[in-house]
């Protein structure tokens, strides 16, 4: 059938539209997700005992069910990483239980034909992930990471982070929420070409000969809207540009050789702090 | 405005054996009180004039008659593709590529729903009837976008749908209408009250089976089938007698014991075989035969537990309208292995085939090629690949398609085009048959990782057997933003020549599309995409003449009707329903 995971999402997003205007994409996503969600408790002593041989239950009801659509890692689909121990919509185990037996209405989640013992062993398969993917290969202390991350590193160049650095690049807030400390030991030792789409950067020359550079935020059949270098919002009529170059690569270069071990694993700890903007209490 | 004036008497003129309603004479200008009423006598005539011409649409009666012969009203959209044809084409004329325009928004009618809207909406003499997801049908004002009625029908929590809580629409006859629900039931419902007639549980939900599309009307039937090819269904096409709701026959789309095809599925695969059916069937009264696009069979990419063809997967079934006998099939994606549901429009049609006169039907498929087949037959007269398709080439003189080696789906995956969500889907195709070109929204440079995995049958579970995954780290878009290039595929609206299987002109989005299209007799093309554009063509250039900002993902077909004596179009897009028209 269709299988549109993705275009069931994007209707909850148009509601949004109105928000879309004031904040990035990513935030509102957080918020929609954040709306729909029980209320995000502080995180539960973890329930009752389960043995390995429950986690590999888990793996396989995982794998031949709910891996059709979040992948084999658990992070598939777009701003769902099922696979670092946090969740956006649920904190308890019964909460997770729930969801994997009920479903989310208004999302493409449907709810699946579990007991209550499988649904545990789902989660307890995916709290297993969280706890292998949690560890990076030298441990590192995140305060000496904040100090390079700011420093030596020179990250804030391209990065920002709770409002210091530039926009330009990935911002980096909720990092610790969204990837695991060994993806981003990985990103950091070996960049690698491509980056995701939504890390794009795009140069466009106007029909009067200006280039514009900045990061792409967004583009139709129309127009092109970016985030030029000078941090301004712009929108371009697409008729009105001679040129238009996506660049889909980093400029990052990797940090090998640029930084010790202990320093990446330092960067690697602050940077797995890093869990996004908190509420101020009144 | 004549028209408008005499409305109430459309709808209150009874039948013969119904009382009129007390007061009704001097309310509604009876024709007999014409005399005691202090009008001209000019108007009066009129008046009879008016009502004599417009004879039995007067009652509101939607007869089969009337569905046959619906390009006699162009004023209406009766069925869900406007024709039993699947043209998606109208005769009417009054906004053209010089005053397009002019068009502009006349009302807006926000669904109290977040689902995708992909209900395409009828009008009966003035009357629209929708649905808002997942299952409630509305009654509409047509030219202010009022609320009549709503019928709210509250599905089982047990439906299970693979891709939404969705509905496609609605099919008339007579004064009821009727609507497949999510949870597996069929419902008629009286068009003037919103009362429900009866309600019948055809299939169980919890097994995933769902009833999404709009039913067709043929006789004295209704004909649906469920949706629930990602759950292990068996599916299948039924009738159901429409002043009843008792099944007259039934059609397995996936050959069981003792029926022809059992054999292209291996040991008891058939019991899960998918076979879904979630687009409407056309219908051609010539024949009498009914084609219906059936579905991926199941599981989806893996196809190891299912050696054979698996008849009737991917296929288009010729049959009976009165008895459900299969006459003919025509199977598009033997032994499927990427989702690739036939679940598109049979578009009928008469052409010159290599000199001969062909009842011809017309098919862009999810497997990425344009086919032409003999619709008495199901004779294989040409395919041809309208995007990159790499899963085959050619085909033998039978119409099978030569499958290329390397092109399964694997542990590791595989890369195959067109992707996962096809080539294009169930959104509706148009031809027109005054430029004789074949329309049909498409993903183009798409593609796919064909991804296989073991796949164990639990009943109500998803029975996917791996999966489609996006070629990108971003997957398809999640959001307002697109980011995609060129490259990495775009959606389009492709004009075909019918004959040669040539594209005669493109009209590229930057985004894909889950939008349906319309054409007109004046030559225009209205379709929209994931962009939130809905916008107006040229039909024989594809020059683009118009376009509105609907501000969410256009995900039906549009269709046109005339209110007044003004033309209307009407489109989903977020979760609301837009109408325009010229301004006065």
């Amino acid at each position: 059938m269709c299988c549109s995971v993705h275009s069931v999402c994007s209707v909850v997003v148009f509601l949004a539209e109105g928000a879309m205007r004031r904040l990035r994409p990513r935030w509102v996503m957080g918020i929609l997700l954040a709306a729909g969600a029980l209320a995000a408790g502080p995180l539960a002593a973890q329930q009752r005992p389960l043995s390995p041989a429950d986690v590999e239950d888990g793996q396989r009801l995982f794998v031949g069910s709910c891996a059709n659509c979040h992948g084999p890692d658990g992070d598939a689909v777009p701003g769902v990483d099922l696979g670092h121990g946090q969740f956006r919509r649920a904190s308890t185990d019964d909460e997770l239980v729930d969801i994997i037996r009920r479903g989310v209405p208004g999302t493409a989640m449907p709810p699946g034909n579990y007991s209550n013992t499988q649904a545990t062993q789902i989660v307890a398969y995916l709290r297993s992930l969280a706890t292998s993917a949690q560890k990076p290969t030298t441990a590192g202390d995140a305060g000496r990471g904040q100090v390079l991350f700011e420093g030596k590193g020179q990250c804030l160049t391209c990065h920002g982070v709770s409002g210091k650095g530039s926009r330009l690049g990935p911002d980096l807030s909720d990092v610790g929420q969204l990837r695991r400390a060994s993806d981003l030991e990985r990103a950091l030792l070996d960049p690698g070409g491509a980056v995701r789409p939504q890390n794009r950067t795009v140069r466009v020359v106007t029909r009067d000969g200006t280039t514009i550079t900045g990061r792409l935020l967004n583009h139709d059949t129309f127009t092109l809207l970016m985030l030029d270098s000078q941090e301004q919002l712009r929108a371009l009529s697409k008729s009105s540009l001679r040129e238009i170059v996506f660049i889909k690569t980093s400029a990052k270069t990797s940090y090998r050789g640029r930084l010790t071990a202990q320093e990446i694993a330092d960067v690697v700890s602050y940077l797995m702090s890093l869990k996004g903007v908190k509420a101020i209490a009144p | 405005m004549i028209k408008r004036v005499l409305k109430p008497v459309a709808q209150l003129a009874p039948r013969r054996s119904t009382p009129r309603p007390q007061g009704s004479q001097s309310r509604y200008f009876w024709p007999s009180a014409c005399s005691a009423l202090i009008v001209g006598q000019s108007f009066c005539r009129v008046l009879l004039v008016t009502l004599l011409s417009a004879g039995s649409s007067l009652q509101a009666q939607v007869s089969f008659e009337r569905l046959l012969r619906s390009d006699s009203e162009p004023q209406n959209w009766l069925t869900y593709s406007g024709s039993f044809r699947g043209h998606r084409y109208s005769t009417l004329a009054q906004i053209t590529p010089d005053n397009v325009k002019n068009l502009e928004p006349q009302w807006v009618f926000q669904s109290r729903s977040l689902e995708k809207f992909e209900a395409t909406a009828l009008v009966v003499d003035g009357i629209m009837y929708t649905v808002q997801a997942p299952n409630d049908i509305v009654a509409l004002d047509a030219a202010t976008g009022r609320t009549f009625w709503v019928y709210s029908y509250r599905p089982s929590p047990l439906a299970r749908l693979c891709c939404g809580r969705v509905n496609r629409g609605l099919a008339i006859l007579g004064d009821t209408l009727f609507m497949g629900t999510i949870d597996g039931h069929l419902v008629a419902v009286d068009a003037k009250s919103g009362r429900l007639v009866w309600d019948v549980a055809l299939t169980r939900p919890e097994a995933g089976y769902s009833l999404t599309l709009a039913p067709l009307i043929v006789k004295d039937k209704v004909i649906v089938g469920p949706a629930g090819g990602e759950y292990g269904i068996r599916g299948f096409v039924a009738a159901y007698d429409a002043k009843t709701g008792k099944e007259a026959w039934r059609f397995y789309t996936v050959a069981g014991p003792g029926e022809p095809g059992r054999e292209s599925w291996g040991a008891d695969s058939w019991k899960t075989g998918g076979g879904s059916i979630w687009v409407t069937g056309s219908y051609d009264p010539d024949t009498n035969l009914t084609y219906w696009g059936v579905g991926n069979a199941g599981p989806d990419r893996n196809a190891d537990s299912r050696p054979g063809d698996n008849l009737y997967t991917a296929s288009v079934v010729a049959l009976d309208a009165d008895t459900g006998k299969l006459k003919w099939h025509y199977q598009f994606s033997p032994h499927d292995e990427f989702d690739q549901d036939a679940t598109q429009i049979a578009v009928l049609t008469n052409i010159e085939w290599q000199g001969r006169p062909r009842k011809a039907m017309l098919w862009a498929s999810r497997n990425g090629h344009f086919y032409v087949l003999d619709r008495t037959t199901g004779e294989f007269l040409s395919g041809r690949p309208f995007v990159r398709v790499t899963w085959a080439e050619g085909f033998d003189r039978q119409g099978r398609p030569n499958r290329v080696p390397g092109q399964e789906a694997t542990a590791q995956g595989t890369l195959v085009y067109p992707g996962n969500q096809g080539a294009t889907n169930w959104y509706s195709p148009s031809y027109s048959p005054r430029t004789g070109l074949f329309y049909v929204p498409a993903w183009v440079n798409y593609a796919s990782l064909f991804i296989k995995r073991p796949q164990t049958y639990v009943e109500g579970q998803y029975f996917g057997g791996g999966e489609g995954r996006a070629t990108d780290a971003q997957g398809l878009r999640t959001g307002t933003a697109n980011l995609r290039t060129e490259d990495e595929g775009y959606g389009a609206i492709l004009a075909i020549d019918p004959l040669t299987g040539a594209r005669k002109w493109e009209y590229k989005m930057v985004d894909f599309t889950d939008a349906g299209i319309l054409t007109t007799a004046s030559d225009l093309l209205f379709s929209g995409g994931r962009e939130g554009f809905f916008y107006a063509l040229d039909a024989r250039t594809g020059a683009l003449l118009w376009r509105f900002t609907v501000g969410g993902q256009v995900q039906s077909g549009p269709m046109t009707y005339s209110v007044g004596g003004r033309q209307y179009v009407a489109v989903t897009a977020g979760s609301s329903l837009f109408a325009f028209a010229l301004r006065p």
